[in-house]
């Protein structure tokens, strides 16, 4: 069986792998849910990581970096906004081709700035952000059971860790109990209705894709900045993939949203342990099904085994005001 | 006289084109690019140190997917480069079909043997030098706890794993080696993140030093290494400056001079398999400033005697692509 010790390491590793997922899938949350696929999370993600990881080597400043990747992230979602919302183009090829143009992009303007093969320096001290010690959590260290896990799991992370749990209740909030959020999930199911109550579907849509741009700045930035130290030519590795499936696989629903992003999280923290999983379940697992798991969830879930995922109805749909 | 003109002509033609095949060398970088500073660069160092001393130049491809690997190559070839040189196993298979129609054009490939009468194949005794630096690894340990992270879980990468567990072992009979492999796919010769949290969690395990052997993988395990307070082993380059006094060694693998002699010898290149080992230099433990202050004078005089004894035959490193298996280690 697998210690106690060894559960609170991969809780921990599981924590700082769901971050740039739960991120993603945010922002994956609100632009689905006001009728606007996302398939470019990953190129956004992708950008802010470059712009990040830039900004910081170049200022010194983790903060700094910060800003320029939900910059970069903003810019992307900008052009997604204004190809699939002004221009009413298809939204899924409007995402891919921005998900290619950051994959190229962002390793020629880190080669311009740097020279260093698409990367940008790595990272020091005040560059990076550094895992912040929770308060108390030296002094309830040995209390057993409870003591461990705070200090293990839950305190020792980066700021971003912490900012991207409290977005979750934040989302829920701004969904289900504010005028903006009620608008927000009536233009994803009914656009002409909300075009007929006198409120602009195209503000709103826009407002949605820009709070995407954001979170998605903030994944990138977490990834350049905290897990890593300084951005490497396609270091997202398809996260933002994940995150699509870990919002379907939540049914478009903030809180399981982040429940989903922690079980995906998981799951890519036990892929790196095999030894755990081999003493756990007695038969030597093979590390690439582990690392299939989520997107084999998924799959279940779309297929209508574990519950039904209904997509916001007018999910994809350009809206025209006459027809 | 029409006849003579047209012969003439053809074989005007015919040294012309000679004249273009005789042209340029050229090298193609694998999928961890060409600044992975590891395996790719070290090939990179050797091209760029033949242009600096000859004034010559050379065509470079850098591989952006699986699917380039034949079109580049033919590529090259029909452009007259020669000799074409290629880092890495995975062009194998693609070599072997193309060398064929382009009997004219000599092929340099690193890492891999392809039997083809204009292919010269560059393999490295890495389990030789992963062996010194398993030793090196198990004297530095504390904990008694070592690590190792592999890129590609490939024969190659096993032979590096293999011979550094007989290292370990044979430094500290009771060491305990842990491995790890970043994935199955060739991203996993580029995924930092991964390698970082592979490195995280056998540190969690015990282990004080890590020697990675996964290409560009392999920033993120040094990274997180220093991050973490241990010591981690770089490979291919000499990683030893990326950390400095963190970076305990580097298995240095010479493809920088592979690259360089290839380019050198230019169409007369000499075909066939070459080996470089501990004792033609082909393989080494990095020392330098960065690192002098980790190696005691003791840690350094008992790699050097196990170098001896296995450049004299003496001592024996069991090479996994022999019999694809390991003595010390189970993967």
């Amino acid at each position: 069986m697998m210690d106690y010790a060894t559960l609170l390491q991969v809780l921990d590793t599981t924590l700082r792998l769901a971050t740039p997922l739960l991120l993603a899938c945010l922002a994956g949350l609100y632009s689905e849910r006001a009728g606007i696929f996302d398939i470019g999370l990953e190129g956004k993600m992708l950008a802010a990581a470059m712009a990040a990881g830039a900004a910081a080597a170049l200022t010194g400043s983790a903060w700094a970096g910060l800003l320029a990747g939900i910059g970069a992230s903003l810019v992307f979602a900008a052009l997604h906004g204004v190809a699939s919302i002004t221009f009413r183009g298809n939204q899924l090829i409007s995402g891919v081709a921005l998900n290619f143009l950051s994959s190229g992009i962002t390793v020629l303007v880190a080669q311009a700035l740097f020279r260093q093969g698409g990367r940008t320096p790595p990272l020091t001290g005040n560059a990076r952000f550094n895992p912040i010690t929770l308060p108390g959590a030296e002094a309830l260290r040995d209390i057993p059971v409870i003591g461990p896990l705070y200090y293990e799991v839950i305190s020792g992370h980066s700021i971003l860790v912490y900012m991207a749990f409290s977005i979750v209740p934040l989302t829920w909030w701004v969904l289900f109990r504010t005028r903006f959020g009620l608008r927000l999930r009536a233009v994803g199911e009914n656009p002409a209705a909300v075009d007929t109550a006198g409120v602009s579907v195209v503000a709103l849509r826009f407002a949605a894709v820009g709070i995407t741009g954001i979170l998605c700045g903030l994944a990138g930035a977490y990834m350049a900045t905290a897990l890593q130290a300084g951005f490497g030519r396609e270091m997202t590795a398809g996260r933002g993939y994940i995150a699509l499936a870990a919002l379907i696989f939540a049914k478009w629903r903030p809180v399981a949203a982040m429940w989903a992003c922690l079980l995906f999280g998981f799951f890519q923290a036990l892929a790196l342990r095999p030894d755990v999983v081999q003493a756990v379940v007695q038969v030597k697992v093979p590390v690439p099904f582990l690392d299939a798991l989520p997107y084999i969830l998924t799959v279940l879930v779309l297929a209508g085994f574990v519950g039904k995922a209904i997509p916001p109805r007018a999910g994809g749909e350009p809206y025209v005001k006459e027809r | 006289m029409t006849m003579m003109k047209q012969l003439l002509g053809a074989a005007a033609a015919l040294a012309l084109t000679a004249g273009i095949a005789s042209a340029e060398p050229a090298i193609i970088f694998d999928l961890g690019g060409k600044f992975d500073k590891s395996f790719n660069e070290a090939a990179f160092n050797g091209a760029e140190k033949w242009a600096k001393e000859t004034g010559g130049t050379y065509k470079q491809l850098e591989m952006q997917n699986e699917a380039q690997r034949e079109q580049a190559l033919r590529r090259l070839a029909e452009a007259g480069a020669n000799p074409v040189v290629m880092t890495g196993f995975a062009f194998g298979d693609v070599l072997n079909t193309v060398a064929p129609d382009f009997p004219n054009t000599k092929f340099a490939i690193i890492d891999m043997v392809v039997d083809q009468p204009n292919v010269k194949s560059v393999v490295f005794n890495e389990h030789e030098g992963s062996y010194l630096v398993g030793m090196m690894a198990a004297l530095a340990s504390k904990t008694g706890t070592v690590g190792f992270i592999g890129g590609m879980d490939i024969p190659l990468i096993r032979k590096f794993g293999c011979g550094y567990a007989q290292g370990v072992v044979a430094a500290n009979p009771n060491a305990k080696v842990i491995l790890n492999m970043t994935g199955t796919t060739p991203a996993a010769w580029n995924d930092p993140v991964k390698g970082a949290e592979l490195a995280k969690g056998q540190k969690s395990q015990g282990a004080d030093v890590i020697y990675a052997a996964a290409g560009g993988t392999g920033v993120g395990v040094l990274q997180a290494a220093a991050d973490e307070g241990i010591l981690s082993i770089g490979v291919d380059s000499n990683q030893n400056y990326m950390h400095p006094g963190k970076v305990l060694t580097s298995m240095v693998k010479r493809v920088d001079n592979s690259v360089y002699a290839a380019f050198k010898e230019g169409t007369e290149m000499t075909t066939g398999i070459n080996v470089m080992g501990l004792a033609n230099d082909g393989v080494a433990y990095a020392m330098d400033e960065n690192n002098a202050a980790l190696v005691t004078p003791e840690m350094q005089a008992a790699v050097d005697a196990a170098a001896e004894k296995i450049k004299s035959g003496e001592l024996v490193v069991h090479d996994y692509m022999s019999d694809n298996t390991c003595p010390a280690a189970s993967f």
